[in-house]
Order: structure tokens, then C-alpha cells, then sequence
């Protein structure tokens, strides 16, 4: 990797994505009454996701522009590819 | 259906093949003659019809099970017909093709060496535990097996597969016979078929190869006895009877020795006939035809699309308690009413179960027979069944004018009626296409005379209706449930407020807006003996209008002030009109007075157009939604159509062609101006032509040329329209329906009364036609206005000839975008509901799916509900603050 690569994150078109820390995420299950695994996923081979250095089972914050709340936050789980969801369901 | 109180859940569902054995144990006999009934009409044993097969009269007993039809439950059972020679089963040639290209012919085993084999098992186990699909694992050996040479076992040369549509395989370009392909699948060994993606519980490969023809029972193939006393046979019967009778021939002529030729032929055929057997629209091959030409119904198509069993009997089924007929309009009945005809209310029924404290109106009501009038004849409610449940029987007893009095006197408490429509019941209205919610919505029954629905003009926005023909459909509830349900959340008045923009999508509409404006429009002096009759239009009036006399000492009323009785005395709101010539108007200071200004429930100034009161626009209408709930909306909405209609039948209003005459002097100048923009377009000819024309940035000379010329003749059509407009004041009909957006648009009135201007399609100038030129009546390579469509007529002055063959062509391109539209949109809709059906959103706001997987963490990102919001927004910011300006 050279050092002059263009950081993705710094586009207009990235939004902020937040890696949540262990507790961050608990509250954030909670607060949802959720499993991670229902959780919108994200491959870990995701751009984003290799510049901030997310590791599968991270949960992700991301805080986008939106067109009626002007600000929505999300939350995302890191997934590992193999594991992406694919034309059989369990 | 029986309610035994065990719910069960279905854990899983396996497909697997019919394997021959299985079939022919299934099998209740085997099928050997062609036909189905001997000349007395009795079937022919191990014929198509055979008894043993089931039985479709009622009262006739199986040969198989001694069961009847109907209750007693005999399912029919299957026949089976044994092929005299193998043929390949069409559903399943992709897989035998994969299977042939991924094994030896010599060995049957994967052309591939042990090692990788057991690569890719630990590959395919890995997919199976990550939850991937394992055909793909499949899909990367066949991959591998491509470039095989040599039978890495046997040694033996790897021939080329290839599948020659729809059932025919070639081993480098020469032809398998289906017992080839059998034999082959056949040596394929258990343990190979993991890999190849078969399980061995459910299939074996040569499985696919059919040897054994399984022929369904009877009753999935019932014969019809028409009138005549013929009988008519259903499309698969049809369809065995050929496989039978070439089975038949194949198997003499096999047997008696006949050359190989003839025997191949017979078999083709037999593989054509199995083939469309299962599915007739197999590509590659003809499909099966009827007598009459029409395409049989095998299978497949069954199955298979709209006109299927999945998608029209198990999806969508037919019901009963619904009506459909013509609708007309009526503008006395309230927007939450429809006019139901008499002989409709006497065939639709409400349940009423008769308890201690009906049972007396039940037993009225039952005396009354099935069709009670008052008596002055009009029309009173009846019934027509009553229902007695007794030990699980159902028992229906018909009311009849004779037995009205006896079964009325049997009546008791726990048994049924079931009454006819009357008054005030709930129902659901409906048109189609449903595209949206809107396009059903529950009504209140009035009942009418003649025979169409009627319902309230307000409300045809919603459905699309207009009175040309079209018809709408009625279901009745039948449940309390239902009813509550229907009266809170699916009356019309629920829905005055669309949830795609948050505005009103039912409102005032052509002559309601057109009325409202007449009244309104320069605060118009009405005469007091029009002003009443107006105003006796109006039911609920929140406040008379003041009288005044003028100098002659004759009484009348201002329009505002009649327009004004309609208000809620506390509403205060300002807004811009659609009249308004200056668009983000303040109506605080509107030059032209038009913009809306209402304190205290009193118009102080401005018109009442389509943004007062319009289906989509109307600002009043959301305003007095948001303070005075749907009920306040849909009184107001009721009332103003009324006020209305009664001012337009009072002014009287008309148009005619002669809306569109305008002065001499306005015809020489718009001709002028047309004449100018001709001569424009061909001095930028002349200057294209000798390559001194300037392209624009990104466009090459052709372009730019075509680009400055549309833009000079749409510039040529808007000055003729301005030039036509000006001479077209508010005194004109067709002006007043087009500024006051009642219906039609000022391009129209130009398009009328100016020019019709340049006609398009592709959204370029007409270029199609003759070589060089669009018709023979120009010179070649001609680029002039007229040569390339645009029509500088008026609709009113008539086209040209060649004018006229361009606007058709500009016209039919609009017929078949929408016709194309239509279709396209549907589909996209379609999916669209299919993915989003499961979706829901929950008590926190979020949306999750079914397995409660979030999809979005809050409703549109910001919880709103556009029903509910401020066009769109959550809070209305200027209203809070004019509110608070206004002190209240």
C-alpha cells in the first residue's frame, strides 16, 4: 500500500461509520432487543470497513445525511463474506 | 372447515423424484387403451376413464378405494401407462446434461481424480454449513470437468455434451437415444451424487429418463357432459390418449420388427407427446393444439403464471357477499356514502345471529319475507336465509313469501339471519387496477333505485373513476370484527389525506372549483333570492352571511360571505390562490388581490380555486383536517361540493369552440410571429448549410442544429399562446376552468386558439419517413419547420394534410408509451410488493421484517407518518408561528 491512497473516508459521498466499543453495542442490542445477527450486516471486505479496521462481530455505527430527519443513524454488524446470506436461507 | 384445536406447524417440505417402482406401486392400474368410454357410455376397463382411477359422478363408487365423491372423500388414484421406450423428462434436461458432462460413459464415476473429489465434498459441506446454496459447488466442478480429456479411471476419451433443445443430447455431435442417456445415468454410483448435487434419498439420475408414465387420477382431469349429452374431455385426457396411441404403435412396430427408421420416428413422437404433456410451451417445439386450434393446457400451465393454480386459486381466490356493477355520479349522496340499486341490497346479506334481546326484531324482520316495501313502496329490508346450527350441521332454510310467518315463529336465540342490505351498513368499495389503498375504502350503503353505484363526485379521484363505463365492486362484511375494523381505519373519510404527500387527494373537483370560483372571484354581488338558493344547498351552516341593499334598495349578499358560511368561525389561514399570477405570492400584499386571506372564519380577501379546495392542492381542506379532524374534513368537503354545484347551476356556465375566437389583429400577429420563427429556422438552415454554425459544447454540428431549432419553435408556440392569451380575459369559460385549475391548462387553450407547434417523437423533430425526407411533399434533405412537423395551425383553424399525418405520429408514440408504461410499472409493482409485503413497522419506530430482522432503524428515517404530518413535515413551523402572531 503506498501512502498517498486517496482516504475514502474523507469523500463527500462516505457517511461516518463509528465502530461501536463492546459497550456502545451492548446498549445498543438492548436498546433495540435485538440478537447481532438480525442486525443489517456488513461484509468485513467492505472498503469502509478496512480503513477503519473492523473486525467481523464489530457493530458499526453509521450516521448518514438523510433526506427527512437530516441526520439517520444506523447500525450495522460486521460480517465475514462466506457468511453473507445468499440464495438458500438456513 | 373442521376446528379441532390442534394447530400444527410445517417443519419442512421435501421434493424428491417418483422412481419407477414407486409409481407403479402407487399405481391403481395400468392404462393400455386410448379411448375412455364404450359406445353405451360406461368406461373401458384399463381405459383413461378407467373406475379404478376414481370417480367424478356423484353417487358412483371407486372401484379402488369404495369410496364416493364429495364427502365420502375418494381422492382418485393413479394409473400408470409403461412406456414402450424411454424418453427424457423435459424438467429435468439441464440436470441430466450436467450430469452427463460431469461423468465418464465407460465408469459413470466424476471425471475428476479422488483428491479433488474429496476437495470439493469438504467444499460442498462447508457451503451447506455457512448456509450457502450447494449448487454452486456443482456449478465450479462441472467448470473443472470441462477441460478433462481422458477419464482420469477408465482412460476412456471424454466426449462432448451438448443439449440440442428441447430433449436431444449429442456425445460429440452424435446423437443419444434416450436408453443411451438411461444406460449412462445408471452407472453413475451412489456416492458420486452428492457432488452432482442429488441427494440419494430423494433420486436416482436415470430417474430423470422416464420409463413409466404416471397417469393422474380422474378427478384431476374430470370430462364435462355438455347439453348436447356430448361429452367434452379435459386437455390432459387428451394429451394421454396421443401418448397411449403412439406408445402403442412405437410398441407393435418395435415388436413386429420394423426398421430402425421407422421405430426412431415413432419414438420422436412419443418424446414430443410426453414433452408437451408436461409443459406445452416448451421452447424449441410446437405446442400441442386443440382441434379448434387453441393451445392445450397441460401441466405445467396448470401451474405456471397469473392464469395459474398458485397465483389464481391459492393466492386469489373468488368470494361470495360482493356485487359489481356500473357506477354514475351523485352529488347529494356524502363522500363516505354509496348509492347501492334495490335489486343488489335484496341479494346481498348481513349475518345477525338472534339473541334474547333481538330475537324479537329478528322475528320481524323474518315476517317481513324477501322483499318488503313500505307502504308507499319503498324499499325495506328483508330476509332472505335463516341459518340453524345444530350438532355441527348447518341447516339453511330459504325465506319465502309463503313460510315467512311459520319459520319467523320458529326463530330463536343462537340461530342466524341473514338480512338484507339496508341504510347505514358498512361495505367496501373497490375499482380496479388497486393500486394504491385508496383504491378500496368502506362506504355506508344507501339504497337507491335504478342500477348502477352511485357515490360522490369528490371521491373519484381516488379510485381513478370516471362515469364512461366504468364499474366498481362491493363486498359486504360479514363480521363485527370486520364492520369496527372498516368504521375506524377504511372509511373514505379516513383517506382524505394521502400517505404518499401528506395532502388531500379528495377534494373539490371540475364545477365545484369552477362554482367556488364564480362565487368568490371579485367578491361577487348576488342577488338575495340566488344568495338563498345557494345557500339552501348548504346543510350545516356555521354562520349566515350579512344582507346589504343597495342604492335601488334590492338585497343581496357578497360571494365571499356566502362562501364564508361554510367556515369554522375560529379558522384563521392565509394562502397563495392558483389564480395568482405571481407564484410565491405573500397574500399579504398579492397585487392582484386573489391570494387568500380568511380571519375568523371570514374571507377577507382573495379567490377559492383549486389550492383552496382541490383534490391534491387544497390547502383549506388540509388546514381544516389538521384542526378539525377527518369528520370536520369530510363535512366541509360535503358541503362545499354542494355549495358549489349550486352556485355554477345558478350563474350558469358553459364553453363552446367560440372561447377560442380572438381578434383578426391577434391572428395577423401570431401568424407574424410564426412566419418570423420559420424564417429564423431557415437562416439557421442557411448558416448550418454553409458550416458557419457555432456547436455547443458537447454536441456535435447535427445536434446543435436540431437544438437551436426546437428551442425557436417552442419559443414560437409559447409567444403565439401569449399573444392568444392576452386576448382570452377571466369573462371567458374556458379561461376561468384553466386559471381557477377546474379543468384544462392554459397550453391547451393556446394549443386551441394559437398554435399547435412542433411535434415530437423520440422527443426529436419527425425525421421518419421517405428517404431524406419525412413525406413526398417536401424536397429532399429539407430541414425547414414545416418538413420536419411542426403544425403551425390551430386546433380551432384545423391542420394541413401533412400537419395532420404529423401529429398523429406525435400521437401514437404517447398511445404506446402509456401502453407500455402500464405493463412495465405493474411488473416493477409487483415485485416491489412481493419484497416489501412482510414488512411492518413496531412499537419503537423500527421497520423489521418477519423474522424481526431490522431493515430500517426508524420509519422513513424520521418516524413520520405523512397522513399525519404537515405536508410531510412533523411540525408546521409558520403555522406555530402565525399562530402565535395571531394570538391564539
Amino acid at each position: 500500500m503506498t501512502k498517498k491512497r486517496f482516504n475514502i473516508l474523507e469523500h463527500e459521498l462516505v457517511p461516518e461509520h463509528i465502530v461501536l466499543s463492546k459497550e456502545e453495542a451492548e446498549k445498543v442490542l438492548e436498546h433495540y432487543n435485538i440478537k447481532p445477527e438480525k442486525l443489517p450486516k456488513i461484509l468485513a471486505s467492505d472498503p469502509v470497513v478496512r480503513t477503519i479496521n473492523a473486525k467481523p462481530g464489530d457493530i458499526i455505527k453509521i450516521i448518514r445525511k438523510s433526506r427527512t430527519a437530516k441526520k439517520a443513524v444506523s447500525y450495522r454488524v460486521v460480517v465475514e463474506e462466506t457468511t453473507a446470506p445468499t440464495l438458500m436461507k438456513k | 372447515m373442521v376446528d379441532t384445536g390442534i394447530t400444527k406447524k410445517i417443519g419442512r417440505i421435501e421434493f424428491t423424484l417418483l422412481s419407477p417402482s414407486e409409481i407403479r406401486k402407487m399405481s391403481a392400474t395400468k392404462v393400455i387403451t386410448a379411448d375412455t368410454y364404450d359406445d353405451d357410455g360406461f368406461p373401458i376397463p384399463m381405459g383413461l376413464m378407467d373406475p379404478r382411477l376414481g370417480v367424478i359422478e356423484p353417487g358412483l363408487r371407486c372401484k379402488t378405494c369404495g369410496l364416493r365423491v364429495g364427502k365420502d372423500g375418494c381422492p382418485g388414484h393413479f394409473g400408470h401407462i409403461d412406456l414402450a421406450m424411454p424418453v427424457i423428462h423435459v424438467g429435468f434436461v439441464k440436470d441430466i446434461r450436467d450430469c452427463l458432462r460431469a461423468t465418464c460413459r465407460e465408469c459413470g464415476r466424476i471425471l475428476l481424480p479422488d483428491k479433488r473429489l474429496e476437495t470439493y465434498r469438504e467444499m460442498r459441506e462447508r457451503y451447506i454449513k455457512e448456509g450457502k446454496d450447494p449448487a454452486l459447488v456443482l456449478k465450479m466442478l462441472l467448470n473443472e470437468c470441462k477441460n478433462v480429456e481422458k477419464c482420469p479411471r477408465c482412460g476412456r476419451e471424454v466426449g462432448k455434451i451438448e443439449l440440442d433443445k428441447p430433449t436431444t443430447f449429442r456425445e460429440n455431435g452424435k446423437k443419444l437415444t434416450p436408453s443411451e442417456v438411461r444406460e449412462w445415468l445408471e452407472k453413475i454410483p451412489d456416492e458420486d451424487l452428492p457432488l452432482l448435487d442429488i441427494e440419494r434419498k430423494a433420486a436416482r439420475p436415470e430417474w430423470m429418463v422416464l420409463t413409466v408414465l404416471p397417469v393422474p387420477p380422474v378427478t384431476v382431469r374430470p370430462s364435462v357432459t355438455l347439453e348436447t349429452g356430448e361429452r367434452s374431455e379435459d386437455d390432459l385426457t387428451h394429451k394421454l390418449v396421443d401418448v397411449i396411441r403412439i406408445n402403442q404403435r412405437l410398441q407393435e412396430n418395435r415388436d413386429a420388427g420394423a426398421p430402425q427408421l421407422i421405430v426412431e420416428d415413432l419414438w420422436e413422437l412419443l418424446q414430443y407427446h410426453v414433452t408437451t404433456y408436461l409443459d406445452n410451451q416448451t421452447s424449441g417445439i410446437p405446442p400441442a393444439r386443440h382441434r379448434s386450434g387453441r393451445p392445450l393446457k397441460t401441466l405445467a400451465q396448470r401451474l405456471k403464471g397469473k392464469e395459474g393454480r398458485f397465483r389464481s386459486n391459492l393466492s386469489g381466490k373468488r368470494v361470495n357477499f360482493s356485487a359489481r356493477t356500473v357506477i354514475s355520479p351523485d352529488p347529494y349522496l356524502s363522500i363516505n356514502e354509496v348509492g347501492v340499486p334495490i335489486e343488489i341490497a335484496r341479494e346481498l346479506t348481513v349475518p345477525v345471529r338472534a339473541t334474547p334481546h333481538n330475537l324479537e326484531w329478528c322475528k320481524m324482520m323474518v315476517k317481513r319475507g324477501p322483499a318488503p316495501t313500505t307502504e308507499d313502496g319503498k324499499y325495506l329490508p328483508g330476509v332472505n336465509y335463516i341459518i340453524r346450527e345444530r350438532e355441527g350441521m348447518k341447516q339453511r332454510i330459504k325465506v319465502t313469501e309463503k313460510n315467512a310467518d311459520d319459520v319467523s315463529e320458529k326463530l330463536e336465540p343462537g340461530m342466524k339471519i341473514e338480512r338484507q342490505l339496508m341504510d347505514g351498513d358498512i361495505v367496501l368499495f373497490n375499482r380496479q387496477p388497486s393500486l394504491h389503498r385508496m383504491s378500496m375504502m368502506a362506504h355506508k350503503v344507501r339504497v337507491v333505485p335504478y342500477r348502477t353505484f352511485r357515490f360522490n363526485l369528490s371521491v373519484c379521484p381516488p379510485y381513478n373513476a370516471d362515469f364512461d363505463g366504468d364499474e366498481m365492486n362491493l363486498h359486504v362484511l360479514q363480521g363485527e370484527e370486520a364492520r369496527a375494523e372498516a368504521e375506524i381505519l377504511l372509511k373514505v373519510q379516513e383517506h382524505i389525506l394521502s400517505p404518499r404527500f401528506g395532502g388531500p387527494i379528495i377534494g373539490a373537483i371540475h364545477d365545484h372549483i369552477t362554482g367556488c370560483f364564480l362565487l368568490t372571484f371579485n367578491n361577487r354581488k348576488v342577488p338575495l333570492d340566488n344568495a338563498l338558493q345557494i345557500l339552501s344547498a348548504v346543510v350545516e351552516k356555521e354562520k349566515m352571511p350579512k344582507i346589504y341593499k343597495d342604492e335601488n334598495g334590492k338585497s343581496y349578499m357578497y360571494g365571499r360571505d356566502i362562501f364564508s358560511a361554510l367556515l369554522p368561525k375560529d379558522l384563521t389561514i392565509s394562502f397563495p390562490a392558483k389564480v395568482c399570477s405571481h407564484p410565491p405570492c405573500d397574500p399579504k400584499d398579492c397585487p392582484t388581490k386573489t391570494c387568500v386571506i380568511i380571519e375568523k372564519g371570514v374571507i377577507k380577501q382573495g379567490v377559492i380555486d383549486e389550492n383552496a379546495i382541490g383534490a391534491f392542492k387544497g390547502a383549506l381542506i388540509s388546514r381544516i383536517i389538521q384542526d378539525y379532524g377527518n369528520d370536520g374534513g369530510r363535512k366541509f368537503i360535503d358541503q362545499v361540493t354542494r355549495l358549489g354545484i349550486a352556485a355554477i347551476s345558478v350563474f350558469g356556465f358553459t364553453t363552446g369552440i367560440d372561447d377560442e375566437d380572438i381578434p383578426l389583429e391577434a391572428k395577423r400577429q401570431i401568424e407574424e410571429t410564426l412566419e418570423n420563427a420559420k424564417e429564423k429556422i431557415n437562416h439557421l438552415v442557411e448558416i448550418y448549410r454553409r458550416g458557419e454554425l457555432e456547436p455547443l459544447p458537447g454536441r456535435n454540428l447535427d445536434e446543435t442544429l436540431e437544438m437551436e431549432i426546437m428551442r425557436v419553435t417552442g419559443k414560437a408556440r409559447d409567444t403565439a399562446g401569449e399573444i392568444a392569451g392576452k386576448h382570452l380575459g377571466l369573462n371567458n369559460s374556458a379561461v376561468i376552468m384553466a386559471k381557477s385549475g377546474a379543468r384544462g391548462s392554459m397550453l391547451n387553450l393556446s394549443q386551441m386558439a394559437g398554435c399547435v407547434g412542433q411535434q415530437a417523437v423520440r422527443g426529436e423533430r419527425i425525421h421518419r419517413g421517405y428517404r431524406y425526407r419525412t413525406l413526398p411533399h417536401f424536397k429532399k434533405g429539407s430541414l425547414g419547420a414545416d418538413a420536419k412537423g411542426f403544425v403551425s395551425s390551430s386546433y380551432k383553424k384545423g391542420l394541413t394534410p401533412t400537419e395532420y399525418f404529423f401529429h398523429s405520429m406525435g400521437g401514437r408514440e404517447g398511445l404506446v408509451d402509456t401502453a407500455v408504461r402500464t405493463s412495465r410499472s405493474g411488473y416493477m409493482q409487483r415485485r416491489l410488493i412481493n419484497a416489501l409485503e412482510n414488512l411492518k413497522v413496531e412499537d419503537d419506530l423500527t421497520v423489521r421484517d418477519t423474522d424481526s430482522e431490522i431493515i430500517q432503524f426508524m420509519y422513513g428515517e424520521d418516524g413520520v407518518d405523512p397522513m399525519r404530518s404537515a405536508g410531510g413535515l412533523a411540525v408546521d413551523v409558520n403555522r406555530i408561528i402565525s399562530d402565535i402572531e395571531g394570538g391564539r
